[in-house]
């Protein structure tokens, strides 16, 4: 360092220009496009205080007004110290929403003030990242211990609850983010991996059928044995299980074909009367061979096979053999149980949302409507897009909610593939940005507060822009910093800027 | 902890979930074509093409309701720049004030409206509208559009041929799916009954827009375009010179005039006076006040909708039962007393005629009293046991001639009258608390008999027939225009065809008997038609008698039932026969020699006596 050993960097040098760059560079964004989404036959100006545009011009400056004082005037030390009483006060907000609330579509997480409105779903984001950062930046914290797991877990569970409770289910999908940073701290990955098998379970379940997602589960179950285990047994396990999944693969057809051959020689005799009949016992025989399913069969060939696999583990001191034994019964539970939690556990609206995701019903004008629409204006934008406000689609209001969830469609349409990517792009590099600045901190509560936001911002981007090009269900939740709403935008701005304060605090001291 | 690696593979996991983001975004954008095309589609403007209505034809196949051309004045209130005002009202011959009111309104709702074209004076005449087309140029956003409306070249029908109006949002509502608002559908009358064969389909031409919504060019040159279907033409049984005949007949009374071909149950003419006149139907929207408030109600069909106690026709029903169920022979022979006496001190009365009678001549004169006997004998029946059973038998009985239940024509809103069972009298007596003396005055329909102007046609038809009638209905099965299998199947009554003949020689001589000899019917006499007929003279508790009459002509293979039922008419041999006869004769000889009558009837005039709601 040149000037020695200051005690205080400058400005210049502190704070992240960087990311407070590409955070101003996509609220801009926003901005703009939200003037697009709402641009229709009477143009106004993008200042009009009476349309979107100019609300959300106002809601920016006040947001950036919002940042400055995190990042100067409020002092950094107490983001950590409040970080107890501002999330108590904030799942009591959490919870009160939800008695003295209109229903807006069925969820109760709206607060309205005459013409002001905020979902404290958006700040609990942040007051979630302040006290889970607290917590596990305690002296002696271990997240392998049950205690401060059990506590890790309450930190982010309770406020999901109740989010779940206010019908919001979308927002509290944001949460399951927080795992990410549970990763980082040293959360087994095998969990991370057995979440990500759970959800495969069940949507290969439901579109395809229960014998393919055993066979699945027996595949991806092999290939992490076949690594896990000894060098010499990588090959041989991988035969063993890619031997079983092949050859059951092809069993219902060749079952298919075997039951059709019975069903015509059943046929054949009760037609053809001379033929001497099957005694009582082959008759119930062949009965029970037409009735039985090939996943019976698979079922019937997998469990006695266990105890062996067992004896095996125990032999060998194999303890991912002895644990993959047991996902391997609890997936098959899962997949018996799989219809049973779709038929009664979900409600109606999200059954419906999963099930045009998953192709299992074609409904373009009512569920799939928005997605529907909202894939045309994307797919019409093409590599270049049609310009700014020349989106056809955006003009004459095709897709529903296209300033707020959908301003990812005005994007597509009007920027094309480029502007996506440029987006997208700039959403990867806050990101990354966020993580590395995170990793370079010396304080756990700053690294792990950082993680904690790359993480919320990381799945708002997933879900949100999923959801407009049909990668992921319905779920209504804003795309950050460019989605229209002042609640939404000022939470990402105090969500990034305490982390950008926290950072720069780092800076001057180190 | 390794650490490094951790925030490596989260951040790897990252670029794979953005990788996956991206490549859909892709496929969406640059690898699928289809939904380009979904966005041609979003982005085209469908401009429709009106369908012709389907004509409307007698059974002659003279048109009864036809189409002429008419334009409506559309305006698209954004391309509309300054214009001359005055000039523009002088061309379309409306006040100034009234285009400068409309522009305000458009501005008022310029949201609303957007960049569509909405409708500013609608059914402009030909005349009107060529003039505005010479000039259209100085008009921009101004232009006229089409319409085919409703023509009526003969004054008959009225109400029910029905109008055509534009439809309202709850009728749109009520048709999901079918009708846009500026649509056209048939409100009443045939025109409703039928509106799906009329209506045709809509076309459409398609052209592209952009973003600014300004119409760029034809999409695909036209060749997605859609010519409009014209709707199917609808063939009517009414005989048009007829129904305007009964309508001429009818003015000025209340009441309602239904014949039918028996041999078809086709409705030759329908009438229900005091009606719409046609010229009110072209332009319904105009007369809708008047037509609304007039105290007669002339968009209530009486023929269908109007139940009256029959009266003395009724007695024909009787006496069909009562040879049915044996308990009457055609030689029985009754006498009366000028009326039936039942009871302590209480009387049934009748009008002066020989006594005693058989039953053809009760038939012939109308005699009261003999039906009084007869009715008793049908419910006292041993065979049932009680009046209740005897009741409720009778009831089944007279419900096969298609009383007291809707008859199932085509035609909409008809209603079904009513006949008294065993629970009607429970009700109104308590259980074991009356007697056949009780509810004797059905034996010459009156109490609580109901029947409709078409019941009694149809039991006209029925007589006629000799024991079976064809559900009347009023549409022809014709290219494109399929009618129920219903109306081609006979329909039996449950007494013997054997007995018909029996009541058919008492309606010959009530009306063939000549004056003098106590037929009841003879005014309605046609020298060499053998009208056969039956008086009724119904009790009206709102002023003067009804006057009913029923009747058939030939005798053998008969071309036409008639009843007509005339509101305060008096005598049925006073209106309703003469009525009646005047319509047989003009049907069946093509021109009315009895102008004196004729003049007669056409002159009366009975609305003073009839009581306003």
């Amino acid at each position: 360092m040149v000037g020695g050993n200051t005690h205080e960097r400058g400005l210049r040098q502190s704070v992240d220009w960087r990311l407070v760059g590409v955070y101003l560079l996509l609220v801009l964004i926003g901005w703009v496009n939200i003037y697009a989404s709402i641009h229709s036959a009477e143009p106004s100006s993008i200042f009009d205080w009476e349309v979107r545009s100019g609300k959300q011009f106002v809601w920016m400056l006040t947001a950036f007004g919002l940042g400055g004082l995190i990042l100067f005037a409020i002092p950094t030390r107490l983001w950590e110290g409040a970080a107890v009483p501002l999330y108590l006060v904030v799942l009591l907000l959490l919870v009160i929403v939800i008695f003295v609330s209109k229903d807006v579509k069925g969820s109760h997480s709206w607060f309205e003030f005459g013409p002001v409105k905020f979902q404290p779903a958006e700040i609990s984001k942040i007051t979630t990242s302040l006290l889970l950062a607290s917590v596990m930046s305690r002296q002696g914290y271990k997240l392998t211990r049950l205690k401060d797991f059990l506590l890790t877990v309450l930190t982010i569970g309770l406020p999901m609850l109740v989010i779940i409770a206010e019908s919001e289910t979308g927002s509290a999908l944001v949460y399951v983010g927080f795992i990410f940073v549970l990763y980082r701290e040293g959360f087994s990955g095998w969990w991370l991996g057995l979440i990500g098998l759970v959800i495969l379970l069940f949507i290969t379940t439901l579109t395809l059928s229960p014998y393919t997602s055993i066979l699945i589960l027996i595949g991806v179950l092999t290939v992490c044995n076949a690594f896990t285990g000894p060098r010499k047994e990588f090959w041989p396990r991988i035969a063993a299980g890619g031997g079983v999944v092949f050859v059951m693969a092809f069993v219902p057809w060749i079952w298919g074909m075997l039951q059709e051959s019975v069903q015509a020689h059943l046929d054949w005799q009760a037609a053809v009367a001379w033929v001497p009949r099957a005694g009582e016992t082959g008759r119930y025989l062949w009965g029970w061979l037409l009735k039985v399913k090939p996943l019976y069969l698979l079922l019937g060939i997998g469990f006695p096979a266990l105890p062996f696999l067992g004896f095996h583990a125990f032999r060998h001191r194999d303890g991912f053999l002895g644990l993959s034994i047991a996902a391997f019964v609890i997936g098959v539970a899962l997949v018996f149980s799989t219809d049973f939690i779709f038929d009664n556990v979900l409600q109606d609206h999200q059954r419906s949302r999963i099930e045009v995701l998953l192709g299992m019903k074609e409904d373009p004008a009512g569920v799939g409507y928005n997605v529907n629409q909202s894939k045309i204006a994307i797919g019409s934008g093409g590599l270049l897009g049609k310009g700014f406000l020349n989106g056809t689609q955006t003009t004459f209001g095709f897709v529903p909610e296209q300033s707020t969830d959908f301003i990812f469609c005005t994007v597509g349409e009007e920027w094309g593939f480029l502007g996506c990517l440029v987006v997208i792009l700039l959403y990867v590099s806050l990101i990354v940005r966020l993580v590395l600045d995170a990793e370079r901190c010396r304080t756990a509560f700053t690294r792990i507060y950082g993680y904690c936001v790359a993480s919320c911002v990381f799945m708002h981007l997933f879900i949100n822009v999923g959801m407009t090009i049909g990668l992921m269900p319905v779920i209504g939740i804003p795309l950050p910093l460019l989605s229209y709403g002042g609640s939404s935008l000022w939470a990402f701005t105090v969500l990034i800027f305490i982390f950008i304060a926290l950072y720069r605090q780092e800076k001057k001291y180190f | 902890m390794n650490t490094d690696t951790r925030h490596t593979r989260l951040l790897i996991g990252l670029g794979v979930a953005v990788a996956l983001l991206l490549g859909k975004i892709f496929s969406l954008q640059i690898l699928d074509g289809r939904y380009k095309e979904d966005a041609d589609r979003n982005s085209t403007i469908y401009e429709i093409i009106y369908p012709t209505r389907g004509v409307i034809y007698d059974r002659e196949g003279r048109i009864l309701v036809g189409n002429k051309v008419a334009y409506d004045i559309m305006v698209n209130p954004r391309e509309v720049t300054a214009f001359d005002t005055l000039a523009l009202a002088t061309v379309l011959d409306v006040a100034p004030d009234f285009i400068r009111s409309k522009m305000d309104e458009y501005h008022r709702n310029r949201r609303k409206i957007g960049y569509q074209s909405v409708t500013m004076l609608k059914q402009v005449p030909a005349g009107t509208y060529n003039k505005f087309a010479e000039l259209q140029y100085k008009f921009p956003g101004f232009k006229g559009q089409v319409r085919s409306i409703r023509d009526y070249p003969f004054d008959a029908g009225g109400n029910l041929l029905g109008y055509v109006s534009e439809v309202n949002q709850s009728y749109i509502d009520r048709h999901p799916g079918e009708y846009r608002s500026g649509d056209y559908a048939g409100m009443t009358g045939i025109e409703a009954a039928r509106e799906k064969d009329l209506r045709g389909e809509k076309g459409y031409h398609i052209f592209l827009r952009n973003s600014k919504n300004q119409i760029e060019q034809p999409f695909k040159d036209g060749e997605m375009d859609q010519e409009a279907v014209p709707g199917h033409d609808i063939v009517t049984t009414i005989d048009a010179p007829l129904q305007q005949y009964g309508q001429e007949l009818m003015q000025n009374k209340v009441g309602s005039i239904v014949a039918i071909e028996p041999s078809t149950g086709e409705i030759l003419a329908l009438v229900s006076s005091p009606g719409v006149h046609v010229d009110q139907l072209a332009d319904i929207g105009k007369y809708w006040e008047e037509i609304a408030q007039n105290p007669y109600k002339p968009m209530y069909n009486r023929a269908v909708q109007a139940s009256y106690p029959p009266g003395s026709v009724f007695k024909l029903v009787n006496g069909l039962i009562g040879l049915e169920d044996g308990v009457l022979h055609p030689s029985d022979l009754h006498s009366c007393a000028h009326g039936y006496s039942f009871g302590a001190g209480h009387k049934l009365g009748c009008h002066g005629h020989k006594s005693p009678i058989n039953m053809e001549e009760s038939i012939m004169m109308s005699c009261n009293a003999y039906y009084c006997y007869v009715l008793k004998d049908i419910l006292d029946n041993r065979k049932y046991g009680g009046v209740d059973a005897g009741l409720d038998h009778w009831h089944e009985m007279v419900e096969s001639f298609g009383f007291g239940r809707k008859l199932g024509s085509d035609f909409p809103a008809e209603l079904s009258g009513g006949i008294p069972s065993s629970k009607t009298y429970n009700r109104a007596y308590g259980k074991g608390r009356w007697n056949s003396t009780t509810v004797i005055s059905l034996s010459i329909g009156q109490g609580e008999i109901l029947a409709t102007p078409m019941h009694l046609a149809n039991l006209c038809a029925t007589i006629a027939n000799r024991g079976y009638y064809y559900i009347p209905h009023i549409v022809k099965a014709s290219e494109g225009v399929d009618i129920a299998p219903k109306y081609q199947e006979k329909q039996y009554t449950k007494v013997s065809m054997e007995h018909f003949p029996k009541v058919v020689k008492g309606m010959w001589r009530a009306v063939n008997s000549g004056a003098g000899m106590g037929g009841t019917a003879w005014i309605a006499h046609i020298d060499g038609l053998d009208v056969c007929g039956k008086t009724g003279t119904a009790q009206n508790p709102r002023g003067a008698d009804n006057s009913v009459f029923i009747c058939f002509a030939p005798m053998d293979n008969p071309r036409i039932a008639i009843a007509a039922y005339v509101e305060n008419g008096g005598f049925g041999a006073t209106y309703a026969a003469p009525m009646a006869s005047l319509m047989v004769e003009k049907y069946l000889k093509g021109e009315v020699s009895r102008t004196d009558l004729e003049k007669r009837m056409k002159e009366a005039n009975l609305m003073s006596r009839v009581k306003k709601d």
